[in-house]
């Protein structure tokens, strides 16, 4: 298959799966959201009152969280796909994992939140944190592959 | 579903079926990532190389596989929300009109383009074109690559923070 489409049938299940999110539960399908929120209920009790600590776990945002896991390693293994990446130094990873973590939440909205949803309901505040967010990425992988220098 | 609509403010969203449908998109959500190479940190700064197009100074080459990912997810959510109308909070329309297990449909509704939408977007930016992962595919591949070992605790840590921060 040519990576095009792959990549096009890929994002059309990210986008049903944004789209059965909407018709469920009448939200948007921001990953970094998802995430604050699954945990959310665990530190603050309830909002509603119900339940608290780890029983506040059993909510729709944590059952997400923990598809998202568990499909990510059961599908590497169904579509067989390895990463051409080699590994980086922990202290890169802990800088970039706290950048996007902070920033992310900072900023309202990831690649999914702003991306995906945001430009689906054409949101102009999305459309602007997307195309400064890809700038600053496109503008970090230029800057880390001048220093690695170029060749090829 | 018919229970939550005799109690006016209790929400099914985290009754049973609402967690079903909720693992259920997650692991559509984590297909499509893994499918279509989000998952692979490789092809999501091939993609960032953009420089390659334009000099020799910088390594590698142009990947555009992934702008055809962010097309065909945007292409569905912009026919779902078209047929969706979820226009608004308070509108009269939503009564007839609401999402399956909730009582209305909570949408983003601000407009503004403040500093922390620039700033925060410009500070993951950074981190994703230094790692390579955004949080969902970070999430995704958490258990297959031993780099989120690194990665996803210091993205969870920098979003409890944020949060605190905002809170």
């Amino acid at each position: 298959m040519h990576p095009f489409l792959q990549a096009a049938i890929g994002g059309i299940v990210i986008g049903l799966a944004s789209w059965l999110v909407l018709a469920a539960f009448g939200r948007v399908t921001g990953i970094s959201g998802i995430t604050t929120g699954a945990l959310q209920p665990v530190a603050s009790k309830s909002d509603s009152g119900q339940r608290g600590g780890l029983a506040a776990l059993a909510n729709w945002r944590f059952a997400f969280v923990v598809g998202l896991i568990v499909g990510g390693a059961w599908f590497t293994q169904v579509f067989a796909v390895s990463s051409a990446m080699p590994s980086r130094g922990p202290g890169l990873l802990i800088l970039a994992g706290l950048l996007v973590g902070y920033g992310t939440v900072r900023g309202s909205g990831c690649t999914s939140g702003h991306g995906v949803c945001g430009l689906g309901r054409r949101s102009a505040r999305s459309l602007i944190a997307v195309v400064v967010f890809m700038a600053a990425a496109m503008l970090t992988v230029t800057v880390t592959g001048f220093m690695a220098g170029g060749a090829a | 579903m018919s229970t939550a609509q005799t109690s006016v403010q209790v929400d099914a969203s985290d009754s049973a079926k609402g967690i079903v449908i909720g693992l259920v998109a997650g692991l559509m959500f984590a297909a499509g990532l893994v499918f279509s190479g989000m998952t692979d940190p490789a092809k999501v700064i091939g993609f960032l190389n953009v420089a390659a197009l334009f000099t020799d100074a910088v390594p590698g080459q142009w990947d555009a596989s992934l702008a055809f990912v962010m097309g065909g997810a945007v292409i569905v959510t912009l026919i779902a929300y078209r047929q969706t109308k979820p226009n608004g909070e308070h509108s009269p329309a939503l009564d007839a009109n609401k999402p399956w297990f909730a009582q209305r449909f909570v949408l983003p509704t601000r407009q503004d383009i403040d500093w922390p939408l620039i700033s925060g977007g410009a500070m993951f930016g950074v981190g994703w074109g230094l790692g390579g992962f955004c949080p969902g595919p970070a999430l995704a591949a958490w258990t297959t690559n031993s780099d989120l070992v690194w990665f996803v605790p210091a993205m969870l840590a920098g979003m409890w923070v944020a949060n605190r921060v905002k809170a």
